[in-house]
């Protein structure tokens, strides 16, 4: 008989059961970055025993109490500096962190930019619906110009924040951009972000039917889920386009989102570094206590 | 053949809308939450891509494959497909 | 791969049993010392010198240091440290304490052990960044937002430095609650003579790991293990699976932000699991015939000490009653010494805030004078000696 996995068996082995049915409302997106998690767990076959997910505050955060692992739900904007920490203290665990468009960018955004500069080995998945949805609807730093938000009712005049090429700026190991509508790319995203060493980022475009949707006047979860299928594109195309493509296709074309991998390099972690470090200073104090004791022989 | 937590459905109606093959409906029954959940149509042309599975927000459904009907060996190990290493 | 203590790479890494060092230093062996394996931190006058030393000495003993991008950085690794299986500590001055506080109360709140060095300086605000102070004594009590209660300790010697936070690990580990070591600007940058402990005479607690059953585990309950508020320690990695959360919750960790029954449970369980043990650890000298008392702490000890020394000679009664354990307060001592003199001066270098707690326990039953002084300098024993009355 070929062996299955089906969602049937992944609710069994990954989720709380007590804490279903989700807090999330009809048609979020944040339920299905934590479908799209678990498949990419699964295919990977780690150790639940092993893996620790952190999280800051927003509705993304509440994703970890989902799950039948460790998790830690902080305050908000620091989720990263936390698990900087745990994986100081215990480098064999597996970090995942589930963060939004404003725990991250907006009060978190130094503790990202530290991390993916110095290539702390966590894996940030941000989930970015462009607004503050858990707390009613303010505006978020990457919500587009001209949206409303309870925050800013006559539309948003600051431009939206990128964060997807700050953390390229950055040089973090591994960038990709998805959206939730479509799940194969993602999965297979998620399972690369996963298994690399250092910082990586991915960043999932969901929908807010409650609050954002419904004061941008996006129309039913259906028409929303498709808004996102028609402003995005891949970034190979968009790339391709704006550097050769017609005046009348970059028209098309310019109000786009780029989706896809942004960046996939392979420089060493800071934990990997760091155990260097200490070895190498470690060895050292070998060497010179040797020296001292064949010193206090000679003197006696 | 797929089988709903009907209690975890909340209505979204996305693996209806997604089907490649137009294979679903809602179905009579209300749930706890007051929707219905999906039901496969009595004509329906599932061919086990397991859109639906691996897109529900909720988990809430479920593909099993029917022993009678001739599936491709990869669609049933991995969603993604490809080889598992 | 955690970190396990190994007492001969401390002896070496520390080096001879005494010792000619700062007091900012001397923090760094107490923790060294004390098993500390991580350290997150930010520069800050006069604390900078624990991040220097800490920076040095951490790798040698197989530890972790880790400079962080700010203070509220510092304390949030600092707690997932801790829950990683680490002793943690962090070290900080004013500013940085206030940054600290939103996540000071995530670890109250969450149970988490950690250690917090606060070489005070002047405030508010920038202040006087290299002369040292006491005001931030009320905050390390109340500064948080909402309920809960803090351990502090104020080392008046540079020893005490490193014994102080010893036992600052000590009761973090045994109470599941962060704990501030308050020193000061005079004490961080004064080089003083310390001796090394023992390892034999060195007392340490370790945090009580879970070891039960996987199924009948609760996290946030009373221990299922012995008779104590404080519930066994479940590390991450360990497979607990447990969901730590700031919000309010119940016995199991799930949030449970809209029942009444539930924080009130939590949190008077937080707060008793510290004051069921009526905590005192205080010096008493020449308290039996006196008729005034200093009651001090920190800094202000010292010249308190030496204004008692030169009032006994001239033949007044005068005791000192020195708190080394400042939080929580030690009520019952102080109503009782009330009752026995006249007068209590409360030396202090701020505007006065532990005297609050000291009139309070004093219930009116005899004099309590404040003698504060600010702006950086230690209070001198001829200006004490006015408060005695006379010259």
């Amino acid at each position: 008989m070929i062996e299955i996995r089906t969602a049937k068996e992944l609710n069994k082995k990954y989720i709380r059961e007590e804490m279903w049915p989700t807090i999330f409302c009809n048609g979020c997106g944040h339920g299905v970055v934590l479908e799209y998690t678990f498949w990419a767990l699964e295919e990977l076959n780690w150790d639940m025993d092993e893996v620790v997910f952190a999280s800051g505050i927003g509705c993304s955060s509440r994703l970890p109490g989902y799950i039948n692992a460790d998790g830690l739900h902080t305050t908000h904007g620091r989720a990263i500096a936390f698990a900087t920490g745990i994986k100081a203290a215990n480098p064999d665990l597996k970090l995942i962190v589930f963060t939004g468009d404003g725990d991250c960018s907006g009060i978190g955004g130094n503790h990202f930019i530290h991390a993916a500069r110095r290539n702390i080995d966590v894996t940030v998945i941000m989930i970015n619906n462009f607004i503050y949805g858990m707390t009613g609807g303010q505006l978020a730093p990457t919500a587009p110009l001209g949206s409303i938000a309870t925050t800013a009712p006559y539309g948003n005049i600051e431009p939206p924040f990128d964060i997807c090429n700050l953390a390229k700026a950055l040089g973090a190991n591994y960038v990709a951009r998805w959206t939730v509508t479509h799940p194969y790319q993602p999965i297979k995203s998620l399972k690369t972000a996963m298994k690399k060493k250092g910082f990586s980022l991915v960043e999932f475009m969901a929908p807010c039917p409650t609050a954002y949707g419904r004061r941008n006047k996006l129309g039913d979860i259906k028409k929303q889920w498709e808004w996102y299928d028609k402003n995005t594109i891949l970034i190979e195309d968009y790339d391709r386009i704006m550097n050769y493509g017609s005046e009348k296709e970059k028209e098309e074309i310019k109000h786009k989102f780029p989706i896809g991998v942004f960046q996939d390099i392979d420089k060493p972690g800071f934990f990997g570094e760091y155990k260097k470090l200490v070895g190498r200073v470690m060895g050292k104090q070998d060497k010179s206590s040797k020296i001292v004791k064949k010193k206090a022989v000679r003197t006696k | 053949m797929i089988e709903v937590k009907e209690d975890w459905c909340k209505g979204c109606n996305m693996c209806i809308e997604r089907c490649p093959v137009d294979a679903l409906e809602e179905s009579d029954t209300i749930n706890k939450r007051g929707v219905r959940p999906p039901q496969l149509k009595k004509d329906n042309e599932c061919n086990y891509c397991r859109l639906c599975e691996l897109i529900c927000p909720d988990f809430a459904i479920t593909v099993l494959p029917e022993e009678k009907k001739d599936v491709k060996k990869n669609l049933l190990r991995s969603p993604v497909g490809g080889k598992i290493r | 791969m955690r970190y396990k203590r190994d007492p001969k790479i401390i002896r070496k890494v520390i080096g001879n049993d005494v010792q000619f060092i700062l007091g900012d230093m001397a923090c760094v062996y107490g923790g060294i010392l004390a098993g500390c394996s991580f350290f997150g931190g930010y520069p800050i006058t006069p604390a900078s010198e624990v991040a220097e030393g800490m920076a040095r000495l951490m790798p040698r003993v197989g530890g972790t240091y880790l400079q962080m991008e700010d203070e509220i950085g510092s304390i949030a690794a600092v707690i997932g440290a801790s829950w990683g299986g680490a002793k943690s500590m962090t070290a900080t001055s004013g500013p940085g304490f206030s940054l600290m506080m939103e996540n000071y109360g995530f670890a109250m709140m969450t149970e988490t052990p950690c250690v917090l060095v606060n070489v005070q300086r002047t405030g508010p605000s920038t202040g006087q960044p290299t002369l040292g102070a006491q005001g931030d004594m009320m905050q390390c009590r109340w500064g948080s937002h909402g309920d809960f209660q803090a351990i502090a300790l104020a080392p008046s010697t540079v020893q005490e430095c490193l014994d102080f936070t010893v036992q600052a690990f000590n009761y973090a580990e045994k109470y599941r609650n962060p704990v501030c070591v308050m020193t000061d600007g005079e004490m961080g940058h004064l080089r003083e003579r310390v001796v090394i402990p023992d390892e034999k005479k060195l007392k340490l607690v370790n945090r009580v790991e879970a070891t039960i059953d996987k199924d009948k585990y609760i996290p946030f309950t009373k221990s299922q293990t012995r008779d104590s508020k404080v519930p066994d320690f479940p590390t991450f990695g360990t497979g607990y699976h447990t969901y730590v959360t700031g919000l309010t919750h119940n016995e199991k960790g799930f949030p449970a932000t809209d029942k009444q029954k539930d924080h009130e449970k939590l949190v008077k369980r937080l707060v008793e699991k510290i004051t069921d043990d009526n905590l005192v650890d205080i010096e008493k000298m020449n308290l039996d015939d006196a008729d005034t008392v200093f009651v001090t702490y920190g800094a202000s000890a010292r010249p308190a000490e030496t204004a008692m020394d030169i009032a006994r000679k001239d033949g007044k009664k005068v005791g000192l009653l020195r708190l080394k354990l400042v939080w929580p307060f030690p009520e019952q001592v102080v109503n009782k010494l009330a009752k026995d003199v006249d007068k209590i001066i409360v030396p202090e270098m701020n505007l006065g805030q532990i005297v609050h707690s000291v009139k309070e326990a004093a219930n009116g039953n005899c004099e309590v004078i404040s003698a504060p002084k600010i702006g950086g300098e230690m209070h001198l024993p001829q200006e004490l000696m006015k408060y005695l009355g006379g010259k």
